[in-house]
């Protein structure tokens, strides 16, 4: 049982790496990682995958079963829109690309 | 050890690795070269999550859940591959109000399984609710619930499904009583623990969302999907909590944190704090006090083509005109044609322009523009004085100069792009309207400024044909 200050503490360094990680990012790369973060949170799936597992009553059963499917949606979706953004990132330097050399 | 004991294991380990896999995943997303392993490796880190899940001792409805994954999937999928880069701002929007729902729907089965306790019990060997888990649960609930409707409010303006404002007498007044509504049948939650409640609760959290949402115009936007997304991480650490799973309690305080602070950057962009953002009535309606004098001056495109030949240094300025347009294909193709004929080009990109920070640096991006093309505002409005000409597509707001000379502009204060300063300036731009503020611009009134009244890619397009005409197309 994680509880009382353990906790705490936990809850306290994760938004410190959260904050940590995100201060020294480049203009460029916000819409990419707010897309990112957007799927990292999609391990929501996860819990509500274990709330449709261990659901007793019908109802908790059709609420488990949203949760899933929003949660599924969630994950997927973001995946695939942040690897689509990811995969246009490209520097003039390497080959193939015009840049500011073709004269 | 007996074989369960070894799963259980497993299941904590395949959780830990998740965890860690989630973390490196979101570092290397925040560096431009190995942004792209970034998301892999989160994709990684969930998929290991939800394998070992499966494994879980106890887990029931497999197959409708199995349903559930594999239906939305599908179509989560589907809708991502498809959609046009320019539309990415609500997709975005839309999966994160998934994310909050999903978390709402873990606090509701949650408390659900509270209110009949003893009977059904979360955690093994503990037949009593746990008060700080209901805390939580209740907490998770409410702010998962406003993600959920507020994204979807979101994802439906963008969309153009709705119109872009929705204000009433005492809206202000009305949200509050909600929003109290909900906090208090939330206490009730707590304090009593029944059925009734519950679902007053829930129904306050997702109208409380929605209303939140209503009045908010459409150049708040990005600033309000960025809240959003850092709602839903928050709500998903708390129901990890509820849950007693560490995963789920890291990477969603990870992303709590990291989109409290975007949030506050992209806010603080614009000039402004995220409660003005959230409860001003700003973006409709509101003229500006002063009066501007002068005309706006067309010009042709042939004539904007001959300046263009003959200027050296050249900013494009490009706004969510441009891609309302599609027209950051054309732009590109512009440029590289200037470039040919041994101009300066560069793009400045303003924090807020588009729908979501960095928004114009994607649409860029995917049009071939490398990233070292592409200037933030601290760094090229220095350049502007010494820039014979200054092409503003579809930017209106983030370059109008009153934001720093008429302190009765709803928008004074924010940074602006220092087109103003530029010899020359010609803006794209489809019609005379105003920009998602509603305020005059008195850049197009200045004398150095020529309005080219076209579609950006039309427009972009005779440029192109009229640079051609004036040397041949030789590019000497």
């Amino acid at each position: 049982m994680i509880d009382g200050f353990l906790a705490l503490y936990l809850f306290m360094l994760a938004a410190f790496t959260g904050h940590e990680i995100i201060s020294r990012v480049p203009v460029i790369l916000h819409t990419p990682l707010m897309s990112g973060s957007n799927f990292v949170h999609g391990i929501v799936l996860v819990g509500a995958m274990v709330a449709l597992g261990e659901a007793t009553t019908p109802l908790q059963m059709w609420i488990g079963a949203i949760g899933v499917f929003l949660g599924a949606g969630n994950a997927a979706g973001g995946y695939v829109v942040t690897e689509r953004m990811l995969e246009m990132f490209k520097s003039s330097k390497k080959p193939g690309s015009t840049s500011q050399g073709a004269k | 050890m007996n074989s369960a004991q070894l799963i259980s294991l497993l299941i904590q380990a395949s959780y830990f690795v998740a965890a860690v896999l989630l973390i490196m995943g979101i570092k290397r997303m925040s560096s431009p070269v190995t942004a792209r392993s970034g998301i892999q490796w989160a994709g990684v880190g969930v998929l290991v999550a939800v394998i070992a899940t499966f494994f879980h001792s106890g887990m029931h409805h497999v197959v409708l859940m199995l349903a559930a994954i594999i239906a939305s999937t599908a179509l989560a999928w589907y809708s991502g591959k498809k959609v046009a880069m320019t539309d990415m701002p609500q997709m975005v929007a839309l999966y994160n109000g998934m994310g909050g729902g999903s978390a709402a729907a873990i606090g509701a089965s949650a408390l659900l399984a509270f209110a009949s306790m003893p009977t059904a019990s979360f955690v093994p060997n503990q037949p009593h609710v746990n008060q700080s888990q209901l805390i939580l649960a209740v907490l998770g609930a409410l702010i998962g619930s406003i993600s959920f409707t507020g994204s979807l409010i979101a994802f439906a303006k963008l969309q153009g499904w709705m119109d872009k404002t929705f204000r009433f007498p005492g809206q202000q007044v009305v949200n509050g009583l909600c929003f109290l509504a909900a906090v208090a049948f939330g206490a009730m939650v707590v304090l009593h623990l029944q059925t009734q409640y519950i679902v007053l609760f829930f129904a306050a959290a997702l109208l409380f969302g929605i209303l939140m949402t209503l009045p908010i115009g459409g150049a708040d936007m990005p600033v309000v999907i960025s809240l959003y997304n850092a709602f839903t991480g928050l709500a998903v650490g708390f129901e990890g909590y509820v849950q007693q799973n560490v995963a789920l309690i890291i990477a969603g305080t990870v992303v709590g944190a990291a989109g409290t602070l975007l949030t506050r950057l992209m806010a603080k962009a614009m000039n402004r704090s995220i409660s003005n953002v959230l409860f001003s009535n700003f973006g409709g309606g509101g003229a500006s006090a002063a009066e501007i004098k002068g005309s706006m001056k067309p010009i042709d495109a042939d004539d904007a083509a001959s300046l263009l030949y003959l200027a050296e240094k050249i900013i494009i300025v490009p706004g969510y005109g441009m891609a309302v347009a599609q027209a950051q294909h054309k732009i590109w193709e512009l440029s590289q044609q200037l470039i040919k004929r041994d101009k300066d080009v560069k793009f400045a990109i303003h924090p807020v322009a588009g729908r979501m920070p960095g928004h114009m640096n994607v649409l860029l991006a995917e049009a071939g523009v490398p990233y070292d093309l592409i200037a933030d505002m601290d760094d090229i409005n220095p350049e502007f004085p010494n820039c014979d000409v200054a092409i503003v597509i579809g930017a209106n707001d983030v370059v109008n100069p009153v934001a720093k000379t008429d302190k009765s502009s709803p928008i004074y204060g924010m940074p602006i792009l220092d087109v103003a300063k530029a010899k020359q300036v010609i803006v794209i731009k489809r019609g005379k309207g105003t920009g998602f503020a509603g305020i005059e611009n008195a850049l197009f009134y200045q004398d150095n400024c020529k309005m080219l009244y076209a579609d950006g890619q039309e427009a972009a397009n005779k440029l192109i044909a009229g640079l051609k005409a004036v040397d041949g197309g030789s590019g000497h």
